[in-house]
C-alpha cells in the first residue's frame, strides 16, 4: 500500500493498514453532493447540492418525508449506490479530509465497515438468512482483522452480549429467522460496531419496530455512541425520535437541505416554512385538544422539480420571487441555516 | 375452551350516557397451527382471547397495542369478515351470528371497514367510481335517489376528492388520496360504525393530518362511530374518546382518553406510554422511561396467569397463576377498567391542554379537502399530485379526460366547498 501525505491520513500502522485521524474532531465533510438517477422517463434529481459536516461524538439527524433523499444521501456516503442508474455528477464526501468519491475501490471497501458503518431499516433482508448470526459477526473479524475462527467466534459472543442478546453463548449458532425483529436489529448493530467504526449511519433503524422496542434500540445506540465517541447520523422521519436523541438536525426536502440547526432551536423556532408546517401537523402524546393542520399537496416529482424554491407550490408564504429564484441555504442566525427567501419573517413568526 | 374472565359487557362504558351501538362480548379467535405433511393441528395462535367492550353512538374508541397483539383480527371479527371461535358481536342488541339472510345483510351494511394500506387494499383494475360504488351494487336495496353515479360523486366530494376523477384508477392517486378513496367506500352505505385498521399508518406525517382531520369532520357530519385501530399512541390520543390497550390478545386497560393517558394503572400501558417519543427536545432527560425487558411472548403459547407477568417489574407470585380481570379499579381520581392485580396510577405523560391554541395557518391549514382537489378547483398549477406525477407515472388519456368531463354533473352548479385561494 502506498504511503501518502494527504491531511488526516497517518501512514501505515502495525498491521500495514492506513489509519485515519480526524482533524479538529471533524469526521465527515459532505460538500455540494449531487446524485441523479438515469431512468427511462428522464433524469431524476434525487440530491441537489447537499452539504453538511459531522464531528466526533456528534449525533446528527437527517429529517425528511418519504422520497426527500435521506437514504440516497446515506448510500452515497457509504459508497453503496448502484451506478448506473445512479450518477454523482458533482460533490465530495470527505472522511478525515480524504474524498471517498475519488478513492480507489479497494481502499473504499476497507473504509466501509472499518471506519464508516451503516444500519438499515430492514434487518431481516440485510442479514444473510442461510448463515448463523454469530458466524456473520465473526466473519467481520476474520476478514478485516485476520482473526482465527475461535477468537472471532469469541468476539462475536462478546458483541452479542454487548447489544443485550439474552443467552448469547447459546444463540450464537442461531439463524436470523429465529430472532424477533428487535433482536435482529441488535445483531445488525453488533455487526456495524464490530470493527469500531468512527462513523455510524443508522437509516430508519426503528421504523419497523414497536415503540417499546424502539426505545430499547435507541437507548442502546446512544450508549454505544457515547462509549465509543462515534459520530452518529440518524436518518428518520420521526420528529419525536430526533427530539430525543440528536444534537443537530438537517431537514431535507426534494433532495436539498432546507434547514440546519441544533435541535433546541429547530423545535423552538424553526426557520423554514416546511419545518414549521411539519411541527403543526403532528399529534403529540402530551397534548390534549390539539388542532392539527396539514401541509397541503405532495413533495414534487424529482423529474420535474418546480423552478425557484422546490417547496413553493405547497408554501402558504410563497411570493412571486419564490417561483423564480432558488433560495440558497444561508446563515440566518448564529449556527442556523435556512433556504427560504423569507427566513427572517419565519423565525420572527 | 380458553379461560375467559371478563366484565359483563353491560358494565363497560358507564361513563358515556349515549346508547350502545356495537358490543363485543368475550370475543375469541384462535387460528390452528398445522404442521407436518398431514397438516395436523398441533396448537393454536390465540390472536384474540376474550375481548369485551361497548361502542357508543358517534364515539371513537381507539385500540392500541404492539405488533401481533390481535388488533387487526379484532377488527375483522367486528365486521364479521371472520367468524369468532367464541363470543359474539352485537349490533344494536342483535347478535350477528344469529342473524340470517336479509337480517345479516342489513347488520353488515351498518358496520364497514377501512384498511391500512392504501397501496394494496384497492383493486388496481377498477376505477375509483367502481371501487367506491361497489358496496352499492352489493346492497342494491340502498341505492340512493339520483342513482349510483351521483352518489359516488357525492361521496368523493365528501372525502374532499374531486368528483371529476370518478373514472381514474388507484395508481393515479397518491397514498393520502387513496386512503380517502378507501374511506369513501367505507361510508358509501351510510353505516353507523366504521372500523378503521391503521388508516393513517402508511402515510407521511403531513398527509396524516389531512386524513385525520377528514375523519373527524365526517364523524361530526354523519354521526359515525369509529373503532380506530393503530399502533401510534399520539394519533390515537388525538382522535379517540375512549381507548383500549391490547396485549397478547387481551385488553389490558380500557378507559376515557385522559384516564388511560394521564392516569394509567396497568404497568404495560405505563411502559408503552413512557416509550413514545415527544417532539420536544426540552423534555429530554426529564421524562420517565420505563424500559421493558425481553420480547412479547408468542400468542401460540401465552404465559399463564397475567400475560404480562414475564416482563412486568411488579409481578408477584399470584400473577403467574391468577388471570387478572378487566374490572373497574381506582385510578387516583375515579376508576376505570384495568386488568392488573396491583393496579395503581402512575403518571408518565405530562399533559398540556392546548384546546385554545390555534395552529399557525401561515404554515399549514386545517382544510380537510385534498389539496390537489383544491388546486384543481381553483385552477392553480403545481399542487396536483401524482396524476401527472412521479409515482403515479400515468398521464391522463384524452378518453379519460373526456369521460371525466362528461361526468361533471353536480359540479357545474358550483362546488359546494369552494374556498378562497389560501395563499397571500
Ligand atoms: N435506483 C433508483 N432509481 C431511480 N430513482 C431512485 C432510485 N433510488 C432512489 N430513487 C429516488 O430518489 C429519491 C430519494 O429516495 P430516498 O430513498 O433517498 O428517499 P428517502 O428520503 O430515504 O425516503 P423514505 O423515507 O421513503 O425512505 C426518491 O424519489 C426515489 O424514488
Ligand atoms: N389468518 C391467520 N392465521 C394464523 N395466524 C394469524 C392469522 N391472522 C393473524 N394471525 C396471528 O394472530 C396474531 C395477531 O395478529 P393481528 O394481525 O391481529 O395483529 P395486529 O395487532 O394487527 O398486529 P400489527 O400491528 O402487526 O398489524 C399474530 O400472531 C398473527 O401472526
Ligand atoms: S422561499 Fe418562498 S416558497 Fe420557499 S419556503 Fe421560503 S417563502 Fe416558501
Ligand atoms: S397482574 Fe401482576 S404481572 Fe400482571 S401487570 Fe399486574 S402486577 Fe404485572
Ligand atoms: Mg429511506
Ligand atoms: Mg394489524
Amino acid at each position: 500500500m502506498t504511503t501518502t501525505t494527504q491531511p488526516g491520513i497517518r501512514p501505515a500502522n502495525a498491521t500495514g493498514k492506513i489509519t485515519y485521524t480526524p482533524v479538529d474532531g471533524r469526521l465527515l465533510d459532505v460538500e455540494d453532493l449531487h446524485v441523479e438517477f438515469h431512468t427511462d422517463d428522464g433524469i431524476a434529481k434525487a440530491i441537489n447540492g447537499v452539504s453538511f459536516t459531522l464531528d466526533q461524538g456528534e449525533s446528527l439527524a437527517i429529517l425528511g418525508e418519504s422520497g426527500s433523499g435521506k437514504s440516497v444521501t446515506a448510500q452515497a456516503i457509504m459508497g453503496i449506490l448502484d451506478m448506473p442508474p445512479a450518477k454523482i455528477p458533482h460533490g465530495a464526501v470527505k472522511y478525515c479530509g480524504v474524498d471517498l468519491l475519488t478513492m480507489p475501490d479497494d481502499r473504499r471497501r476497507w473504509v466501509r465497515g472499518a471506519e464508516i458503518a451503516m444500519i438499515f431499516q430492514d434487518a431481516l433482508s440485510s442479514l444473510n438468512p442461510v448463515f448463523p448470526v454469530g458466524w456473520q459477526i465473526a466473519e467481520m473479524f476474520r476478514q478485516h482483522r485476520g482473526m482465527n475462527k475461535s477468537d472471532a467466534q469469541a468476539q462475536a459472543v462478546r458483541l452479542m452480549e454487548r447489544v443485550a442478546i439474552p443467552a448469547a453463548k447459546e444463540r450464537v449458532k442461531a439463524y436470523p429467522h429465529q430472532f424477533s425483529g428487535g433482536m435482529r436489529q441488535r445483531i445488525m448493530i453488533a455487526m456495524a460496531i464490530a470493527l469500531d467504526p468512527a462513523v455510524l449511519i443508522a437509516d430508519e433503524p426503528t421504523t419497523a419496530l414497536d415503540v417499546t422496542v424502539q426505545a430499547q434500540i435507541m437507548s442502546l445506540l446512544q450508549e454505544l455512541q457515547q462509549e465509543r465517541q462515534m459520530g452518529l447520523i440518524l436518518i428518520t422521519h420521526d420528529l419525536g425520535v430526533v427530539a430525543d436523541v440528536a444534537d443537530r438536525s438537517v431537514v431535507m426536502y426534494a433532495g436539498r437541505l432546507v434547514e440546519t440547526a441544533n435541535v433546541y432551536d429547530l423545535y423552538r423556532n424553526p426557520a423554514h416554512p416546511y419545518t414549521r408546517g411539519l411541527l403543526e401537523s403532528i399529534p403529540r402524546l402530551d397534548q390534549k385538544g390539539q388542532t392539527l393542520a396539514a401541509i397541503g399537496g405532495l413533495p414534487p416529482n424529482l423529474l420535474r422539480i418546480p423552478p425557484g424554491c422546490a417547496f413553493n407550490p405547497r408554501c402558504r408564504m410563497a411570493k412571486d420571487v419564490c417561483r423564480v429564484d432558488l433560495p440558497a441555504l444561508r446563515e440566518v442566525a448564529s449556527g442556523r441555516h435556512s433556504a427560504c427567501h423569507f427566513a427572517e419573517e419565519v423565525i420572527d413568526a | 375452551m380458553p379461560e375467559i374472565i371478563l366484565p359483563k359487557a353491560s358494565e363497560i362504558g358507564r361513563s358515556t350516557t349515549s346508547e350502545v351501538i356495537l358490543s363485543a362480548k368475550d370475543l375469541v379467535k384462535h387460528y390452528p397451527i398445522k404442521t407436518g405433511i398431514l397438516r395436523r393441528t398441533t396448537g393454536h395462535v390465540k390472536a384474540v382471547d376474550g375481548v369485551s367492550f361497548d361502542l357508543h353512538k358517534g364515539e371513537t374508541l381507539g385500540i392500541v397495542g404492539e405488533s401481533g397483539c390481535g388488533k387487526s383480527t379484532l377488527g375483522r371479527l367486528l365486521v364479521r369478515l371472520e367468524a369468532p371461535t367464541d363470543g359474539s358481536v352485537e349490533f344494536e342488541g342483535a347478535d350477528m351470528a344469529k342473524a340470517s339472510g336479509r337480517e345479516l345483510r342489513a347488520l353488515r351494511r351498518n358496520i364497514q371497514i377501512v384498511f391500512q394500506d392504501p397501496y394494496t387494499s384497492l383493486n388496481p383494475r377498477m376505477t375509483v367510481g367502481d371501487i367506491v360504488g361497489e358496496p352499492l351494487d352489493i346492497h342494491p336495496d340502498v341505492t340512493p335517489k339520483g342513482g349510483r353515479r351521483k352518489r359516488v360523486q357525492e361521496l368523493l366530494d365528501l372525502v374532499g376528492l374531486n368528483p371529476e376523477h370518478i373514472n381514474r384508477y388507484p395508481h393515479q392517486f397518491s397514498g393520502g388520496q387513496r386512503q380517502r378513496i378507501g374511506i369513501a367506500r367505507g361510508i358509501a352505505l351510510d353505516p353507523k360504525v366504521l372500523i378503521c385498521d391503521e388508516p393513517v399508518s402508511a402515510l407521511d406525517v403531513s398527509v396524516q393530518a389531512q386524513v385525520v382531520n377528514l375523519m373527524e369532520k365526517l364523524q361530526d357530519e354523519l354521526g359515525l362511530a369509529y373503532v380506530f385501530i393503530a399502533h401510534d399512541l399520539s394519533v390515537v390520543r388525538h382522535i379517540s374518546d375512549r381507548v383500549g390497550v391490547m396485549y397478547l390478545g387481551k385488553l389490558a386497560e380500557l378507559g376515557e382518553e385522559d384516564e388511560v393517558y394521564d392516569r394509567p394503572t396497568h404497568p404495560y400501558t405505563q411502559a408503552l406510554l413512557s416509550a413514545v417519543p415527544v417532539p420536544d427536545p426540552t423534555l429530554r432527560g426529564k421524562r420517565e422511561h420505563i424500559v421493558l425487558q425481553g420480547d412479547v411472548p408468542s400468542p401460540a403459547n401465552p404465559p399463564a396467569g397475567c400475560r404480562f407477568h414475564t416482563r412486568c417489574w411488579k409481578a408477584q407470585e399470584r400473577c403467574r397463576t391468577d388471570v387478572p380481570e378487566l374490572i373497574l379499579r381506582p385510578d387516583g381520581r375515579g376508576e376505570h377498567f384495568s386488568a392488573c392485580h396491583y393496579a395503581e396510577p402512575r403518571a408518565v405523560v405530562d399533559t398540556v391542554d392546548v384546546t385554545d391554541v390555534e395552529p399557525d395557518e401561515r404554515f399549514a391549514d386545517t382544510d380537510v379537502r385534498d389539496p390537489a382537489t383544491i388546486a384543481a378547483v381553483e385552477g392553480q398549477p403545481g399542487m396536483d399530485g401524482p396524476v401527472q406525477d412521479a409515482e403515479g407515472l400515468v398521464e391522463e388519456t384524452p378518453e379519460q379526460r373526456a369521460a371525466d368531463m362528461s361526468s361533471l354533473t353536480m359540479h357545474d352548479e358550483g362546488h359546494p366547498g369552494k374556498v378562497e385561494d389560501p395563499r397571500p
